[in-house]
């Protein structure tokens, strides 16, 4: 069959001939197309049998085509009969016969409204089981941080200061000059409307209360978010995808005291600590900008800071720090945990555990603005 | 070693280095038309990348591959790309793509070589599908939802796809259950008769290597050591081929293989 081929002659010809359709040339995949139109051209009714002696070649496709012509004449009630197939060519039809889609196909129906209706319950009932097993998960890790509290040895600290260097350090050139540029933009901005009024010293208060109370911890968290949460999901992703988390169970290792525990410790050490940089960036540039377009030089913003801005507003974002860390350290692990055997979970997951994290990190920075000010400060 | 008359594969002075650790040196190998070549040999003696270097994903260092009659490393983009549909290769564990399902993945050659009706590909993949004995169901699967051996059949139904003139399989049968690797063998001998295939085989499996290899090459010393049937294979006095092909699985192998022959 493998006879040397000649990739310039790809026709077949069909011919009838006195009830019997011959088939001529090299009756390849590329050739089926053509081949099947022409021979749908010719009557089924005065067709008695194919002769495909003459082809050179045949592959599966074109052993197809012909079982497959078998097959439409024999729903019109006659019988094909097909001659002339060299052994190999009769045992590839005998083959591709034997592997036909069944006669009793069912096309699936098309998508009713109670279909869709059955979908939107799925979601909801996946998200609620989602919240649960997120909600025990946070559970579990706080359970084995308690543990560790009361046998301090089985915390590994080795691997704790590696976060600490991969989430914090490592970050903080990225957070500091984000923090410092939105300081530039508040400055530049706030300066254009207070101008206005004749109030430009007012902002001062202006940077201060909404970098320190607000924006450095949030806009640092969001950074920590896309750059360490989805580190944490791809890594235990990963390692779960190369069953390296089962491995750990078997040898009896805990994977949330090994894995989970010092990501989550190490973000809650390392967010308050990039908090406290974003914060001061954003300082220096507000009064960078302060002093270049309002002429309000550094000793004024400084003597305006200490005077004018209570501790607290520093405080509030500072207590914020913690929880937005294990916010994304519980989502980051917890996606990362759930990511299958395949690549495509892994990336799907990464990117759920990002949007997740940001978003949570926000309704729970909504929580507390109430919650500050339920309680006045 | 005897050369072969119109060799389909024809190796010559291989030589191919990771580095300073040299893997082949001075490698030769003919594979006849129409053969299921069994290749052999320990960990690490480069069985794998003998077989990336033919198919053109590895640059060996020295030597010349001809596949075809015509050098692999040394045709245009063109022509590479047609060399390329008329050999099919199945990699160890499949190595379908996690995105597609099954049928997906057999379709995928054709989708990106021919220009085919959307229903004409999705009958003659399924033909395929079916050919190497996957249920119907498995069809709309993902390869994630498959277990090892499924995921091996759809793999080999990808590699033939095209109806390629060689298949080349990377240990079709490592971790797959006795019942399971016999059945592939049986799946290996039967399309490669009904298609006419030329099989290149990586493999440990000596049940396999009795089964359904007419000719057997043992790579050892960074060379194709010696080529040839079962039983001249076990009348060479080289240490590992002879701890190989005479050691206590070997012997099982062989004992169960003369008893199918003889029932």
């Amino acid at each position: 069959m493998n006879t040397s081929p000649n990739p310039q002659s790809k026709t077949v010809t069909v011919s009838v001939q006195e009830s019997v359709l011959t088939l001529e040339g090299r009756l390849l995949i590329d050739s089926v197309e053509q081949t099947q139109r022409s021979m749908h051209h010719t009557n089924l009714d005065t067709v008695l049998s194919i002769d495909i002696s003459s082809l050179s070649q045949m592959d599966t496709a074109g052993a197809w085509l012909v079982v497959d012509h078998q097959r439409l004449a024999a729903q019109h009630g006659i019988t094909l009969e097909i001659t002339g197939a060299s052994p190999e060519q009769a045992q590839l039809i005998e083959t591709v016969k034997r592997s036909m889609a069944p006669e009793d196909q069912r096309t699936p129906a098309a998508l009713s409204i109670a279909d869709r209706f059955e979908g939107y319950g799925r979601k909801v009932v996946r998200g609620y089981r989602m919240t649960v097993e997120l909600v025990s998960f946070l559970g579990q890790v706080i359970a084995t941080l308690g543990g560790i509290i009361r046998h301090p040895r089985r915390l590994r600290l080795t691997s704790v200061v590696h976060h600490c260097q991969e989430i914090g350090v490592s970050a903080v050139p990225i957070v500091a000059l984000m923090a410092f540029l939105i300081g530039v933009v508040l400055a530049f901005q706030g300066s254009a409307q207070l101008r206005q009024f004749g109030a430009e010293v007012f902002v001062v208060d202006l940077i201060a209360i909404s970098i320190l109370r607000e924006l450095g911890i949030l806009l640092t968290s969001i950074i920590v978010a896309g750059r360490s949460g989805s580190a944490f999901t791809a890594a235990i992703g990963s390692m779960k995808m190369r069953e390296e988390i089962d491995a750990m169970r078997t040898l009896g290792l805990d994977p949330v005291t090994i894995l989970v525990v010092p990501r989550v410790l190490a973000l809650m050490l390392m967010l308050p600590a990039l908090g406290l940089i974003a914060n001061i960036s954003g300082l220096i540039g507000g009064a960078l900008m302060s002093w270049i377009e309002l002429g309000v030089s550094p000793a004024v913003f400084q003597s305006r800071l200490v005077s004018n801005t209570d501790v607290w507003h520093f405080a509030v974002g500072m207590i914020k720090a913690p929880f937005f860390a294990l916010i994304i350290g519980i989502i980051g692990c917890y996606e990362g945990m759930k990511v299958g055997g395949d690549a495509e979970s892994l990336g799907r997951l990464t990117s759920a555990s990002v949007v997740l994290s940001i978003f949570m990190v926000i309704v729970v920075d909504a929580m507390f603005s109430i919650f500050f000010a339920v309680v006045g400060v | 070693m005897e050369a072969v008359d119109d060799p389909i594969i024809r190796v010559r002075g291989l030589v191919t280095r990771f580095g300073t650790h040299t893997v082949h040196d001075g490698l030769d190998l003919d594979v006849r038309r129409g053969e299921i070549i069994g290749v052999v040999g320990g960990s690490g003696t480069g069985k794998s990348v003998l077989l990336r270097a033919i198919v053109g994903l590895l640059e060996p260092n020295a030597g010349q591959i001809e596949v075809f009659g015509e050098s692999v490393r040394s045709t245009s983009d063109e022509e590479y790309r047609a060399l390329r549909r008329r050999w099919g290769v199945m990699f160890q564990d499949g190595a379908l793509f996690s995105s597609l399902t099954v049928r997906q993945n057999v379709e995928a050659p054709m989708r990106e070589q021919l220009k085919l009706e959307d229903t004409l590909r999705e009958t003659l993949a399924g033909i395929k599908v079916r050919m190497v004995g996957l249920p119907e169901n498995a069809m709309a699967k993902y390869p994630s939802e498959l277990s090892g051996g499924m995921r091996k059949r759809a793999g080999f139904a990808r590699a033939i796809a095209m109806d390629p003139e060689i298949v080349f399989l990377d240990e079709p049968t490592a971790g797959l259950d006795p019942i399971g690797a016999a059945a592939f063998d049986i799946l290996i001998k039967q399309l490669q008769a009904s298609l006419g295939l030329t099989v290149f085989l990586v493999t440990h499996d000596l049940d396999s290597l009795h089964a359904i290899c007419d000719r057997i090459a043992v790579l050892a010393d960074q060379k194709v050591l010696a080529v040839g049937t079962m039983e001249e294979m076990l009348q060479i006095d080289h240490p590992w081929v002879h701890e190989y092909f005479h050691g206590p699985r070997a012997r099982a192998a062989l004992s169960s293989a003369q008893k199918e022959e003889t029932h």
